[in-house]
């Protein structure tokens, strides 16, 4: 991990009428990090994540990636500066085959700026070898069956590979875990391992602890809209608000 | 009694002509030849052997329509707008090239290009800032302009105010008319079914599965939209100038409703999504509504009823029915 500061929020607002649904969230991100973002159902994360990737407009506040204010950028620009990110539920293009739904973000300006210097190969054989990256066997038949009929697993892992097409610097994923059975999990969260070990920074906003807990080198509290705690996974563990958060329950 | 149920499975042809091996013999390649090359010589030869010029215009408008409903049927089944600017295309284009050849004395060669290229950036234009909206009010913006531009016209009595822009020069002779427009319905036809499995076609899928993960993916959705509104825009146009040169008139009445509704009743009949019922859709109701001409302004009941018979009882439509009985086999099996 460096010091280097890739993403700088300050003071992120957002109202929704008159619901405060994230309150004057500030937090750094390092490069090489994996930050985890942790609080209950209706703390705000999501939105927080929504601000930071352009899908919504904060209500004020700031976020700065490496120095630069990108406050209310559109998603697709926020994108090509190399930020991430999957989403809760996995929605993929249903009637593109799974592998054929990396075409996508390979169209992007980023992609193809990136492939053009590097010389990767064509968008189809990129495609495969991030499918294969993320788990995929490039000899099954499971990256050219339609999207619509993988399993939700599958699915998950496509999410990441849509990230990675773009070659981010940042990849935010929101509940990447949830949903997934023991096993599933199991095998995504070494995924995560591996690629921030390659020098992919994460956030992540997770509900399931337990592996988050083991990934993250730092963890960010959410209640009700306000950054509560912030601090190494083993230190947030102890923290009274925290536990109050849950309403006291046992979480690990 | 015991149970039973349809079953429906490919046909092995269908698996045999996936990729190369469509080339390894000749039922094969017919498998895969017959269904594309057969319909398209059947537009090529049968309008020559029709005996009257009438039966001859009738297949011109016919293709008229099929380029309007194949914008129509592309927006809706690529990027997913649902797009009721037909007559905005329509007449952007037909004055475009209108006022090119009264104005300027442009001839047809000049002002059908041009015209069409001007009339699809018009109404482009017109389009972009509505582009964000979606579904319903996207629709209803597209049918709102072209019923302002024609009020616009009848009022400040512009480019020929209700009279239209008379006597503009005509096309060469019946040949030229009726193979000029088939020529571009065919290539517009064929153009579009091949831009579908292309990177860019696979993009522009993709915003009508999921816009926002597109968005994460680094696209600009907007662009995108406006890329394939332009397209669908193009088509339209075109038919719009080449009614122009056709009737020797652009007039208020290129803004008619006729031209935004026609194409949703014929995707429908010919089959949502397939392009090639777009095409099929205007062939069948094209001619049917000529013959209704002398009831001039029931046409317009008698594309809704189709569209609301096929809508209640054959969603599915000409073309996505065909499709499947060709690639499958259906059968009744025990369950």
């Amino acid at each position: 991990m460096s010091e280097e500061v890739l993403l700088k929020v300050v003071d992120l607002s957002k109202s929704f009428g008159g619901v405060k649904a994230v309150d004057k969230v500030s937090f750094e991100l390092r490069r090489g990090e994996v930050l985890g973002i942790i609080g209950p159902n209706g703390s705000g994360k999501t939105t927080l994540v929504n601000m930071i990737t352009g899908f919504v407009k904060p209500t004020s506040g700031k976020v700065y990636y490496r120095g630069k204010d990108i406050t209310g950028w559109p998603p697709h620009k926020v994108a090509n500066l190399g930020i991430a990110r999957t989403f809760q539920t996995p929605r993929p293009f249903l009637r593109l085959s799974a592998y054929k739904n990396l075409v996508v973000p390979l169209y992007s300006p980023r992609a193809r700026r990136i492939a053009a210097a590097g010389g990767f190969g064509d968008r189809e054989t990129v495609a495969m070898d991030l499918m294969e990256d993320v788990g995929y066997e490039r000899d099954s038949s499971v990256p050219y069956k339609p999207a619509a009929a993988l399993p939700h697993g599958y699915l998950k892992r496509l999410e990441l590979a849509r990230c990675l097409a773009l070659r981010p610097e940042i990849i935010i994923t929101d509940e990447l875990l949830s949903g997934l059975t023991v096993a599933e999990a199991s095998t995504i969260a070494p995924l995560v391992e591996k690629l921030n070990m390659e020098g992919i920074t994460f956030i992540m906003v997770e509900h399931r602890l337990r592996e988050l807990f083991r990934l993250a080198h730092r963890v960010i509290v959410l209640e009700q809209g306000k950054k509560i705690a912030e601090g190494p996974p083993e230190k947030i563990l102890e923290d009274e608000r925290v536990k109050k958060a849950y309403m006291g329950a046992e979480v690990i | 009694m015991e149970a039973r149920r349809k079953e429906r499975i490919d046909r092995p042809v269908k698996a045999q002509t996936d990729g190369i091996y469509a080339l390894a013999s000749m039922r094969n390649v017919m498998y895969l030849l017959a269904p594309r090359l057969f319909p398209a010589l059947a537009l090529i030869v049968v309008p020559a052997l029709l005996p009257t010029l009438y039966l001859k215009r009738i297949i011109c408008i016919a293709c008229v329509y099929a380029l309007l409903t194949l914008g129509f049927d592309f927006l809706l089944s690529t990027v997913g707008l649902v797009c009721l600017g037909g007559a905005l295309f329509f007449g952007c284009g037909m004055y475009a090239a209108g006022a090119l050849n009264y104005y300027y004395g442009l001839p047809p060669v000049v002002t059908i290009p041009l015209g069409t290229l001007l009339g699809a950036l018009i109404s482009t234009a017109l389009l972009i800032p509505c582009l964000r909206l979606r579904g319903i009010y996207f629709a209803m913006v597209s049918l709102a302009y072209p019923l302002m531009i024609h009020r616009i016209i009848e009022a400040t009595l512009i480019l020929g105010g209700t009279d239209g822009l008379l006597g503009l020069d005509g096309l060469p002779n019946v040949w030229v008319e009726l193979y000029l427009v088939i020529g571009v319905t065919l290539i517009a036809l064929f153009g579009l079914r091949r831009l579908y499995h292309t990177d860019f076609g696979m993009v522009l899928r993709a915003i009508k599965d999921n816009d926002q993960a597109v968005r994460a993916s680094g696209i600009n959705i907007t662009l995108y939209k406006a890329i394939a509104t332009f397209i669908a825009a193009l088509l339209g146009s075109f038919a719009g100038a080449y009614v122009a040169h056709l009737y020797m008139w652009a007039g208020p009445s290129g803004w008619a409703l006729d031209y935004s509704i026609f194409p949703i009743a014929a995707a429908v009949v010919g089959g949502m999504g397939t392009l090639s019922g777009a095409v099929v859709g205007s062939f069948i109701l094209a001619p049917l509504s000529e013959m209704l001409r002398a009831f001039a302004s029931l046409r317009i009941v008698f594309y809704s009823s189709a569209l609301i018979v096929f809508i209640m009882l054959w969603r599915e439509g000409l073309m996505n029915w065909l499709e499947r009985k060709y690639h499958q086999i259906e059968r009744w099996v025990k369950v």
